[in-house]
C-alpha cells in the first residue's frame, strides 16, 4: 500500500531508512523543523539547518522515488531564548519560496510557558502574514493535556485563522476531541515509548472515523521507529479495515491537507517515473 | 468497530495478560526494594491507574491519561500578560 508520513525527521535518520521506507510504500513524506537534540547557538545555526531541509534532504529521499516537503520554525523546546527566536522568525522568509516548503511548523509548547506561548503567537503572525500552511507540536506526557488547551485557545483566539490549514500533531485520547470538534486536522504519532502505539492509534480511528485524522512516525532523535505506518496499516487489516478506509487515513488525508499549500506539487505513484525523479536529484 | 467484543478478547488476552503480569511484578520488585525514600505522589498516580483500570466506567485510556496530566486554568493568558 503507498502511503505518506506527515511528520517524520529524516534529518535523524540514515540513508537505509529512506530506502526501507521506499519499499514499504512510502510515496511522500513531510519534515517539520525541530529540536537538533541540542540547543542551537545562533540563527545561522538555524539558517543551515533550513538548508539541509530544503536542498539535502529532498535529494536524499528522491534517489528512492520519494517526495520530501518540509516547514520551518524555531521549535518550542529552543523557544524559551526569545531573543534567538525573533532572529528565526525574522529569518524564515528566506526560505519560504523553496519548492519543498508547505508552511510553518512544528510550531507549539513544550513546558507552556510564557515564552514559549510568546514566540507561538509571533510564529502565528508571520503564517497569517504570508498565508502559509502551519503544523502544530503537543506537548508530551503530563504536559500534553495543559498545552494542547492553551494552544487551542491561541489558533481559536485569532479569528484570521481557518482551522482547516492548520495540523496538529501528537493527539492522543485526552486530546484528539478538543483538537476534531474545532475544525482543526489532527495527527496522531507513532511512538514506542511515550506518546501513541498502532493499537492505541487504531483505536482512536474506529472511534472518531478517519476523517481530518491522520498518523506519523515523528522518526526522531529518541527512540522511534521510521517504519510505525506500516505497523498502524497492518494492525488495521488485522482488525478487518478495508484497503479503501485504511488508505484514506494514510495517503489520502495527507495529501488532502497538504494540497490546500501551494507548495505541494505532489506527483501520485501511478503518474511517476522514478528513474526521472533520480536523475533530478 | 470491525470487530466483537468476542474477537477482542480472544486476540488480545495474552497480550494483556503478559501486561497485567508486568504491572504486578513492577509492584512487587518496588516492595522488595527500600521503599521510605520514594516520591509517594508518584505511588499514588499508579495506584489510582490501576483503580480506573478496574472500575466500572468508559473511556479509560483517556481518565487514565488525565490522571497523568497537569491542569489547565482557563484564565492562563492573563496571568501570562499575553
Ligand atoms: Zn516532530
Amino acid at each position: 500500500m503507498y502511503y505518506v508520513d506527515p511528520h517524520i525527521h529524516m534529518v535523524s535518520r540514515t540513508t537505509d531508512d529512506y530506502e526501507t521506507l521506499a519499499k514499504m510504500g512510502c510515496v511522500a513524506m513531510s519534515e517539520p523543523a525541530f529540536w537538533a537534540g541540542y540547543d542551537r547557538g545562533s540563527v545561522d545555526g538555524f539558517r543551515d539547518y533550513f538548508r539541509q531541509l530544503t536542498e539535502t534532504e529532498p535529494k536524499r529521499a528522491a534517489q528512492f522515488g520519494i517526495q520530501h516537503f518540509t516547514w520551518l520554525c524555531i521549535n518550542a523546546k529552543e523557544a524559551e531564548d526569545v531573543q534567538l527566536s525573533r532572529e528565526v522568525i525574522a529569518m524564515i522568509p528566506e526560505f519560504l519560496d523553496c519548492p519543498n516548503v508547505l508552511g510553518i511548523g512544528e510550531i507549539g509548547l513544550n513546558k507552556n510557558t510564557k515564552n514559549e506561548a510568546t514566540v507561538f503567537l509571533e510564529h502565528l503572525e508571520l503564517a497569517v502574514r504570508t498565508n502559509q500552511q502551519i503544523l502544530i507540536h503537543t506537548p508530551h506526557l503530563e504536559d500534553k493535556f495543559q498545552g494542547t488547551r492553551m494552544i487551542l485557545d491561541m489558533l481559536v483566539g485569532d479569528s484570521r485563522i481557518d482551522p482547516s490549514r492548520v495540523l496538529v500533531d501528537h493527539v492522543e485520547e485526552h486530546t484528539i476531541d478538543l483538537v476534531l470538534e474545532r475544525g482543526f486536522w489532527a495527527g496522531m504519532t507513532l511512538y514506542p515509548i511515550s506518546k501513541c502505539t498502532p493499537q492505541r492509534a487504531a483505536d482512536m480511528i474506529e472511534k472518531y472515523g478517519p476523517e481530518r485524522l491522520m498518523a506519523n512516525s515523528a522518526g526522531d532523535w529518541g527512540p522511534s521507529k521510521p517504519t510505525a505506518i506500516p505497523d498502524l496499516i497492518l494492525e488495521l487489516r488485522r482488525r478487518g479495515h478495508s484497503e479503501a478506509a485504511i488508505g484514506e487515513v494514510v495517503y489520502d488525508n495527507p495529501v488532502k491537507f497538504f494540497s490546500q499549500s501551494r507548495r505541494f506539487d505532489f506527483i501520485r505513484p501511478e503518474q511517476r517515473n522514478v528513474r526521472d525523479q533520480i536523475e533530478l536529484s | 468497530m470491525t470487530r466483537s467484543a468476542r474477537e477482542v478478547l480472544e486476540q488480545e488476552f495474552l497480550q494483556v495478560r503478559a501486561k497485567t503480569l508486568e504491572i504486578a511484578a513492577f509492584f512487587d520488585r518496588l516492595h522488595a526494594a527500600e521503599v521510605s525514600d520514594i516520591d509517594h505522589s508518584q505511588l499514588d498516580l499508579l495506584e489510582q491507574g490501576c483503580r480506573i483500570l478496574s472500575d466500572d466506567k468508559h473511556d479509560k485510556a483517556a481518565r487514565v491519561q488525565l490522571l497523568f496530566s497537569r491542569a489547565y486554568e482557563a484564565d492562563w493568558r492573563e496571568k501570562f500578560s499575553l
